[in-house]
């Protein structure tokens, strides 16, 4: 039977669990790390397509993006003593038809009113920016800023980096109840000990929900499926984020290896089957002709490797990054709704400050665990 | 399995580690034993921090020599490791290739 207390109890080896527990470990802090897993990271974290974006996001959680990507990515390889393949060329988002055009419109005008870099621009622009896109294209939005970056370097990097400091990780070990003494969230039992910390942050992906509804909280989070493609390392073609009006895939090439990653739908996920994620034949044929469509030079390209993994999807599609009203002492962060690894430094972050100073230093309001109001 | 993760001693050379075990990627013994010294114990995390395993192979020649020197170096038996996951498809596939499926199902 273990017994272990810190100063923080974190739920969830996840990239947002391990770059908290950096932060704080760096901040002074004692940390303890559970992961249900016996693999840091087996979650989202390892299953995403590695989008460092602020283009296309809500502007709830546009704040964090664009913090993170002025403040944070730039100098986080040197920081965690690891190439996290952080490239920031630019995001594409491509468009073929008129109606796609218009709904790009729409997304960019919201990014401009949230004071971000981005703008429409002209097929043959776009070309200019990527002259291995199609005629097809006829438009897209062009943020600058934008890039992409390994997730599953940034996540085993942090969670190294975190280790290094002192924090204690344990994997393999699956949190079952958050227990409260005096009116404050203290113990967390699992299964195989019980572990008491002074803060206790939930960071649990899909996980969360049940771990939260202990202390009776809920937070509304539904798995959907998310499938990607990997393709062997070809010659460098070109360095932006891709992304389309159609949503039909998203990828980049990686900056240093010089494989594509290519996030893909078949538009059959919402009634995937439970349990492990698996990779559908049926995604990647479909997938692989509109990638064809935009990059017909990517014919030749082959496919090595494929996965599948699970979203935690919230509700309203952006994440709860809270403090618990009702639960003093506990602290949750989960429902990243697919678009999680960008904003996760920054969470970590933001998590580190809502533990030591009390208070984030970005404004987190709109993210509160209880804004969901019913009809 | 549950891993505590504790300290297991720092990386120390070995007269062998330029040894290249992952060819696809060219990844050598050294880089895999200093990994695991730095807390990835698992083979999971070594192929996502490493790509060992991650090439045109998919780890079909280099996944039991990696699981024999991640046995060596935590002091157990390679039958104790958890597998990696395979993953679809067997052989590298041209996307044009897979792009067909639906034009040969309707003749």
């Amino acid at each position: 039977m273990v017994n272990k207390t810190a100063d923080v109890l974190i739920i969830g080896g996840g990239i947002v669990g391990c770059a908290a527990a950096y932060y704080l470990v760096k901040g002074g802090c004692s940390v303890i790390v559970l992961e249900k897993e016996e693999t840091i990271g087996s979650g989202g974290s390892s299953r995403n397509g590695g989008g460092v974006r602020q283009s296309g996001r809500d502007p709830r959680e546009l704040p964090l993006a664009m913090h993170g990507i002025k403040n944070i990515w730039p100098t986080l390889s040197a920081e965690l003593d690891c190439d996290v393949e952080y490239c920031q060329k630019g995001n594409l988002r491509l468009g073929q038809t008129e109606a796609q055009l218009r709904i790009l419109e729409s997304l960019t005008q919201k990014a401009v009113a949230c004071g971000l870099e981005v703008r429409m621009i002209s097929g043959d622009e776009a070309r200019q920016i990527n002259p291995y896109l199609s005629e097809a294209v006829l438009g897209a939005s062009w943020c600058p800023t934008d890039g992409h970056a390994n997730p599953l370097a940034a996540t085993l990097a942090f969670y190294r980096q975190a280790r290094r400091l002192g924090a204690v990780f344990i994997s393999g070990e699956a949190a079952q109840e958050i227990r409260q003494s005096k009116g404050q969230a203290r113990t967390v039992t699992a299964a195989h000990g019980v572990y008491e910390g002074g803060t206790i942050i939930v960071a649990a992906g899909l996980g969360s929900r049940p771990l939260l509804n202990t202390v009776g909280l809920d937070v509304p989070l539904q798995p959907a499926l998310l499938e990607t493609l990997v393709t062997e390392a070809v010659a460098e073609m070109f360095p932006q984020m891709l992304g389309t009006a159609a949503a039909d895939f998203y990828g980049h090439q990686s900056a240093r290896h010089g494989s594509f990653i290519f996030g893909i739908t078949s538009g059959y996920e919402f009634c995937a089957r439970p349990g492990f994620p698996r990779s559908s034949a049926a995604a990647a044929s479909a997938a692989c002709r509109s990638i064809l469509a935009y990059f017909p030079s990517l014919a030749d390209v082959k496919i090595i490797r494929s996965w599948a993994g699970w979203m935690d999807d919230c509700a309203d599609h952006v994440p709860v990054i809270s403090f618990a009203a009702e639960v003093p002492g506990l602290l949750m962060a989960c429902g990243f709704s697919g678009h999680g690894f960008g904003i996760s430094p920054a969470v970590g972050e933001l998590l580190s400050e809502m533990v030591i100073a009390g208070r984030p230093s970005l404004d987190l309001t709109e993210l509160r665990h209880d804004r969901f109001v019913m009809k | 399995m549950m891993l505590e993760r504790g300290d297991i001693g720092g990386y120390i050379p070995a007269p062998d580690d330029d040894l290249l075990v992952c060819r696809c990627e060219e990844i050598s013994q050294g880089e895999i034993r200093r990994a695991i010294h730095d807390g990835l114990f698992t083979l999971t995390e070594l192929r996502r921090f490493l790509r060992t395993g991650m090439g045109l192979c998919q780890g079909q020649t280099c996944g039991r020599l990696v699981k024999a020197i991640v046995a060596k170096e935590l002091g157990v038996s390679p039958a104790e490791l958890e597998p990696i996951t395979a993953r679809s498809p067997v052989r590298p596939v041209e996307m044009r290739v897979l792009a067909r499926n639906q034009e040969q199902k309707n003749g």
